[in-house]
């Protein structure tokens, strides 16, 4: 049985390196749409004869250390969060070993956390979104992804009670149109919130989102993998040693 | 039926108590959100810290991550 603390440890560490492969796709695909609309903002901003606003952070630390600290300190965050859920899951999905349940968490933990919530409210790049809304936002953003974690807490408690009558396979299937059910009624409940501009090029609106669910499938994707597998190694490790003491066959 | 000895190839995984895990679930999660809260919101909707430092320098990382920055 491993440890809760090496758990949560491992979780913790394999965020950060999921955050640096992240940065990867943060610098190639996300960086260009933001210079982009960046860009945008500002020639807007002359056309208006706004004054320019003070450069507290300049934008060289911002796509660089900024964006790396912000990935790192998340992926810790996800990371530890991963491994409290894989703990729970470890042993309690049928007969899945260890990458399996490590894939299977990671994958439902991308599709409650990340991919439910930005279908009803999807990232926005810079010059998208007025200023005088930011805290409605963000509080249905966070809102969403509460009510995603609570439906796929009563989705699991339906799926496992259903267990014992519809078997393992049909109880998950039964476990996730509770599921989508909960999280279709929240969307059709929460207020549509949609703050581009007529004139904001669709393209770069596009290829933003894109690289953005990129960034959180390759943190998501790198946490599950990685975890997995160092778990496995790990368990196989402990199993050899206790297998020690008492070799098998004799000379 | 003489069952053939079968060498331990793949460990089964032993489920760890519920109640191993709480105390742990706790302190990750009260840590995970203050983290997820600074790179998230910390001087966009709601502040602890006065001025925009904090947002301009994850500014990026708060887009990129999907979460509402201005």
């Amino acid at each position: 049985m491993p440890t809760m603390r090496s758990l949560l440890v491992r979780g913790m560490l394999v965020g950060l390196a999921a955050a640096l492969l992240a940065y990867v796709v943060a610098w190639f695909a996300g960086e260009p749409q933001v210079a982009a609309a960046i860009s945008i903002e500002e020639t807007k901003a002359a056309a208006t004869g706004e004054a320019a606003e003070p450069e507290l952070v300049s934008r060289t630390v911002q796509e660089t250390i900024g964006l790396l600290t912000a990935l790192l300190v998340y992926g810790a965050a996800l990371g530890g969060f991963f491994s409290i859920a894989y703990a729970f899951a470890h042993g309690r999905l049928g007969a899945l070993g260890a990458r399996a349940t490590a894939l299977v968490v990671a994958s439902a933990g991308f599709a409650v956390v990340y991919v439910t919530p930005i279908l009803k409210y999807p990232p926005n790049p810079p010059a998208v979104g007025n200023p005088d809304t930011i805290g409605r936002r963000t509080a249905l953003y966070f809102t969403m992804i509460l009510i995603a974690l609570l439906a796929v807490a009563v989705a699991t408690y339906a799926g496992r009670a259903l267990s014992p009558r519809l078997g393992g396979w049909n109880a998950t299937l039964a476990g996730i149109v509770v599921y989508a059910v909960l999280v279709g009624v929240s969307y059709a409940l929460l207020p549509r919130v949609n703050e581009v501009s007529g004139d904001f090029p669709a393209d770069t609106l596009w290829w933003f989102r894109v690289s953005a669910f990129g960034v959180q499938f390759v943190l998501w994707a790198a946490i599950g993998l990685l975890f997995g597998g160092l778990t496995e190694r790990s368990l196989r490790r402990h199993v050899r040693t206790e297998a020690r003491p008492h070799p098998a066959g004799t000379a | 039926m003489a069952q053939p000895a079968i060498p331990v190839s793949r460990p089964l995984p032993v489920t760890i108590p519920v109640r191993e895990i709480l105390p742990w679930a706790i302190f990750a999660a009260v840590v995970g959100l203050i983290l997820v809260y600074f790179v998230g919101a910390e001087q966009g909707a709601t502040h602890l810290i006065s001025g925009h430092t904090v947002h301009e320098f994850v500014h990026d990382g708060r887009h990129l991550l999907g979460f509402p920055c201005h």
